[in-house]
């Protein structure tokens, strides 16, 4: 048994942590998260220079990693750093467009030059694929979209956007240039995008992708988790420096013991939730990865809101104000829990597997 | 045992229902329904036409221009205003100075403060709270230096609700050292267009402005703006922060938030089957209304205690506990059934014309936002700490 990380990996995570620090700060974050392009081009650059979209799949795609754990190791510095920059798209829309063949397209998502997004649930529809309604249709031997995709993770501005559509009988995955959309900054920082598709022309890159999809969704709930890790870990962090500051009745907050027993819960979550994640990490590939995926994302989806609350219930009235960075880290873990199926969506389908 | 209204207060409830019906602004109580951002001219159109009925300032004596209404009638009408999207009324000049000043202020601070405060020509805010002052509010460090016939205030208030739309502050000064911290504090009225007063905007977490700092350089205030005597100002605070606790639970706002679900829950889908028949969030929702069952009885039970007389086992520190968390818990179960939409964010929450699209709305920001539900008008900590007090004295 070892529980450690390679030396390439903790290299990459100290890499992006330095960067982070150096060149992150959270007024460039929320200056860039909740304006349109909803992202700073510059920190994209930065990023991909720095490997970090490289991680997200193999060499002979031309990225360096592909392993879910390469990916838990990105996502945790990202969450650390609370970075709203739209990796998620790129994660997905480069392993789907690697999938796919579409070998070109991938290298330039991986080189930062081109910006990818996957549009695959609909409003209703949050985890179950097989419920989707979009349809393909060809007409004059075009591909054409009919139907609704809603909260598309950095879809805004996205060169390459990835729908799943029906078309014959099966869900195919096909592929949109720039397509106009509603756009919209998220509570939590970062683009967001609605997607009314009435005869959206689109090519065709895969007839029957329902499991590369699925693959590609565990993978992606894989990094949320490995995200909201890193966010964990800081937020407590976070609170722990604040009580410990924070002087009410003559002494310090860190010396109230009803408040110091709330931290212990917090750490509790997150050892819980850190050990999940290296569960679902481990598992991916194998015939347990959809189980583990989905406690993953359910024990995350929980432990997140709870640290989330908690952190903000311990901090007082700073706690609430946007200035401080804890209430961002805070809005972005409860908002973890409504991505790719929160807990209630991975409680059910935990209990529908056999 | 008779858990029912009495018939008079059937006929109240009535009463009250009708005038709901014909006279509050459909607008308004959809914007209130939307979970919207109210805008000040809403909330003093509502203020001006419960005035007119004379039915504004719930807890004061008739004397004054209150209803003189019993806890039980004033219940029942906090409850209906919230069950027909009344716009909740600002607390600081009607259930906080008001009551301060019938009990603590001269004759004269009564007959020149009072009318203004329910025909709105004053907009009080309530200046209490400091940076190093929260949990610990007698703490607190403003000072009031008497000079001549004014006090010179130097210091900082701070997370003062809607002090933007207000022209008063009613503050604790410090103006007195030495000897336990409560002893030297007063209570004192400020206009807050003193030379010397100068209001900032704090940004919340959802992005609203709700709450601002106030500074205080050399602003000269009249002596006779004080409320009581010097050095008194502790006790006026503590009967302005326990007084009129009927409404502490939330119950109105709980029963309707809970409507408001269980509408999205039939009307949304999820994955293949309708919310409402989704195990888990049925399960939630029957969980919630059980709670919310028992703790109106236990508000009832209270307010019985009240109008008897009695001491109650029902604190109102469990009440505001309770009825916050489990407010609380409800706009969480809102926001989840929102799904992946809740993200959807508009930074304009006055949401008659919001970008959002239409199966987005506003349970994310409300979330939020009522994370304040257990941190302000004494924090859940502070309630059980009075609680434990008791149990273990
Ligand atoms: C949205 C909002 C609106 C507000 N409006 C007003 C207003 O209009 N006017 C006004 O004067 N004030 C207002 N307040 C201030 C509010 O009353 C304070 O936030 C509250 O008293 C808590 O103080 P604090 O924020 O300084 O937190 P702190 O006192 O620093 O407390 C931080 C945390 O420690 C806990 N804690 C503190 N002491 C203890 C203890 N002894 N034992 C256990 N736990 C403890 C607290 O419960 C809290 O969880 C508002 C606050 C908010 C958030």
């Amino acid at each position: 048994m070892d529980f450690s990380i390679s030396q390439d990996h903790q290299m990459l995570a100290d890499s992006l942590r330095r960067y982070f620090s150096d060149k992150y700060p959270i007024e460039l974050r929320n200056k860039a998260g909740y304006s349109a392009p909803f992202h700073s081009p510059e920190v994209w650059t930065d990023l991909a220079e720095l490997g970090v979209i490289g991680a997200f799949i193999d060499e002979d795609h031309g990225g360096f990693g592909g392993t879910a754990q390469d990916i838990a190791v990105v996502f945790e510095e990202v969450g650390r750093a609370l970075c709203c920059e739209p990796l998620l798209g790129a994660l997905m829309g480069a392993r789907l467009l690697a999938l796919s063949g579409q070998d070109q397209a991938a290298e330039d998502i991986v080189a930062g030059t081109a910006r990818a997004a996957v549009a695959i649930f609909e409003p209703g529809v949050v985890c179950n694929l097989g419920a989707i309604s979009a349809e393909a249709r060809q007409l004059g031997g075009e591909w054409r979209l009919f139907g609704h995709k809603n909260a598309i993770y950095g879809g805004p501005g996205a060169d390459l956007v990835l729908i799943a559509a029906h078309a014959g009988g099966k869900i195919g995955l096909f592929l949109a240039q720039s397509p106009d959309m509603q756009a919209a900054p998220m509570i939590d920082g970062g683009g967001i995008g609605d997607l009314v598709m009435d005869g959206l022309p689109a090519a065709c890159i895969c007839e029957d992708a329902s499991a590369m999809i699925e693959e590609t969704l565990d993978l992606a709930r894989i990094a949320l988790c490995a995200e909201a890790n890193g966010a964990m870990d800081r937020l407590i962090a976070m609170t722990t420096d604040y009580l410990k500051q924070r002087q009410q009745f003559g002494r310090p907050l860190a010396t109230f013991q009803a408040l110091q027993h709330r931290l212990v819960d917090m750490v509790m979550e997150l050892e819980q939730s850190k050990s999940i994640t290296i569960r679902a990490v481990a598992s991916f590939g194998s015939d347990d990865q959809a189980r583990h995926v989905a406690m993953a994302k359910n024990l995350i989806g929980r432990a997140g809101t709870k640290i989330s609350e908690e952190a903000i219930q311990l901090h007082g009235g700073i706690g609430m104000t946007w200035e401080y960075a804890g209430s961002h880290y805070a809005k972005r873990l409860v908002m973890i829990d409504h991505q790719l199926g929160d807990r209630h969506d991975h409680a059910g389908r935990l209990a529908a597997m056999d | 045992m008779d858990l029912e209204y009495s018939a008079e207060e059937i006929a109240f409830r009535d009463e009250v229902r009708q005038f709901l019906a014909e006279n509050l602004p459909l607008e308004i109580a959809a914007k209130v329904d939307a979970g919207g951002e109210l805008e000040k001219q809403d909330m003093e159109r509502w203020h001006a036409i419960l005035n007119a009925k004379g039915w504004l300032a719930a807890t004061w004596p008739v004397e004054y221009g209150g209803t003189g209404w019993s806890t039980v009638e004033r219940h029942i009408f906090s409850e209906e205003c919230a069950l027909h999207n009344a716009p909740r009324l600002v607390p600081f000049g009607l259930s906080m100075l008001g009551p301060v000043l019938i009990k603590f202020g001269t004759e004269e601070q009564k007959r020149e403060i009072l009318p203004r405060i329910l025909d709105g020509r004053d907009w009080w805010c309530q200046g209490f709270s400091e940076p190093g002052a929260g949990s610990d509010l007698a703490s607190m460090t403003t000072r009031a230096v008497r000079d001549g016939d004014d006090y010179v205030v130097n210091g900082q208030k701070t997370w003062t609700t809607l002090g933007q739309y207000a022209n008063k502050i009613f503050c604790l000064v410090r103006t007195g050292t030495g000897g336990k911290p409560q002893a030297g504090i007063s209570f004192l009225n400020v206009d807050l267009d003193t030379p010397g007063v100068e209001m900032r905007p704090i940004k919340l977490i959802d992005g609203g402005h709700e709450v601002n700092e106030v500074f205080f350089t050399d602003a000269r205030v009249p002596a006779a703006n004080l409320v009581g005597e010097e050095n008194a100002g502790w006790t006026i605070a503590k009967y302005l922060l326990t007084h009129e606790r009927t409404n502490i639970a939330g119950i109105g706002f709980s029963l309707k938030d809970l409507e408001r679900y269980r509408r999205m829950a039939s009307a949304m889908t999820r994955d293949g089957r309708k919310l409402s028949e989704h195990p888990i969030h049925a399960a939630a929702l029957a969980e919630l209304e059980a709670d919310l069952e028992a703790l109106q009885i236990s508000n009832l039970r209270m307010l019985a205690n009240a109008r008897d007389g009695a001491a109650s086992p029902i604190d109102s520190s469990l009440l505001k506990l309770k009825g916050t968390q489990l407010r609380q818990d409800i706009l969480a179960l809102m926001r989840s059934a929102r799904g992946p939409d809740a993200a959807f964010w508009d930074e304009s929450p006055a949401n008659t014309n919001s970008d959002l699209p239409p199966h987005a709305d506003h349970v994310a920001p409300t979330y939020f936002n009522n994370r304040k539900l257990s941190i302000f008008g004494g924090s859940n900590e502070s309630q059980r700490n009075i609680v434990a007090q008791t149990l273990f004295r």
